[in-house]
């Protein structure tokens, strides 16, 4: 008997195929703290049912004894959402839902060059987490907007006063969304991409 | 979670590949959203990961949904497919540069794409 026929087999369903016309892919990363929703705008949107991909960190045992005095490593797994958008024959769109500690960004090389702008998803129940990942992506130069996702008991704060708490530019888009509906998710994006040909329109003017 | 005082963070140098382009060779980073698409079947013989890769990848697929798929880290992945561009196996279609971002262009592209939703 084969036991490895009874694998279940990897790779895309029928359905989840691309088509053999695509060329290129853009990605945006969508940041945030945890339990904010990333996963969530990514399913409402994706085409694909969200994937998963890995990395490992290896981390130093601090203070545990060992006989042969070797300072033991152990490995955690730190985990990243995805889904896809295919936006014609060519061009496909990846939406990735980082982790929510920025620190693991990096597990993924390269994971915010070449993207084309990020959304910083904000919970307003605990909007100070957003000041660090804000933070990092104006260090890397990555444009973003910033979307509010509603919980049942969110304070609601007008968003000139959010906009002076995050010290952020009149330019940047501050909207509201509703990460479980498909419809809010991808007007999230749109606004993003309308942002980012604001910004890419400005630039090639001056 | 456990929080040890100490972290050691991987952060892995980014690994570029040397893939025939149209005009030439050219030296290219394997990103998350690189498309990979098989140029062959898989051989008899053939390492396991890398053959079903060349199973997987018959329609584009990314680096990423490659990670997600095998269930290995893309830093592994990265690897088998370095050895597989070496070989001609696969073929590895770039991301949009990001020379090339932002382009008005592009984004136009995007946006009807999103409004399609």
């Amino acid at each position: 008997m084969d036991f490895r026929s009874s694998e279940r087999v990897a790779g895309p369903s029928s359905e989840d195929v691309l088509p053999p016309s695509t060329v290129a892919a853009v990605k945006v990363v969508i940041v945030g703290g945890f339990g904010v929703g990333k996963t969530t705008l990514v399913g409402s949107v994706s085409e694909i049912r969200p994937l998963t991909t890995e990395e490992t960190m290896t981390q130093a045992a601090v203070g545990v004894d060992d006989i042969a005095g070797v300072e033991r490593k152990t490995a955690t797994t730190v985990a990243m959402d995805f889904g896809r958008i295919s936006l014609d024959q060519q061009l496909v769109l990846y939406l990735f839902g980082t982790p929510g500690q920025r620190r693991f960004w990096f597990l993924w090389s390269g994971l915010f060059e070449g993207a084309l702008g990020a959304v910083v998803l904000i919970d307003t129940r605990r909007f100070e987490v957003s000041f660090d990942v804000i933070g990092q992506l104006e260090e890397r130069n990555v444009p973003f907007v910033v979307a509010l996702n509603s919980f049942p008991d969110s304070p609601t704060y007008p968003l000139e006063e959010l906009r002076s708490a995050l010290d952020l530019p009149d330019n940047v888009p501050i909207v509201e969304c509703d990460a479980r509906r498909r419809d809010s998710s991808r007007d999230v994006l749109i606004t993003l991409t309308r942002y980012l040909h604001s910004l890419a329109v400005t630039s090639e003017a001056s | 979670m456990n929080q040890p005082s100490d972290w050691e963070l991987d952060n892995p140098e980014r690994l570029y590949v040397i893939t025939r382009g149209r005009s030439g060779s050219l030296v290219q980073a394997l990103d998350l959203v690189t498309l990979i698409v098989s140029r062959s079947a898989p051989h008899p013989g053939m390492q396991p990961e890398q053959a079903a890769i060349l199973r997987i990848c018959r329609s584009p697929l990314s680096v990423a949904e490659v990670s997600a798929y095998l269930r290995l880290p893309v830093s592994v992945v990265t690897v088998l497919l370095a050895d597989l561009l070496a070989e001609d196996q696969v073929e590895a279609r770039a991301p949009v540069p990001a020379a090339l971002l932002p382009d008005p262009a592009l984004l136009q592209a995007v946006l009807h794409g999103l409004q399609k939703l």
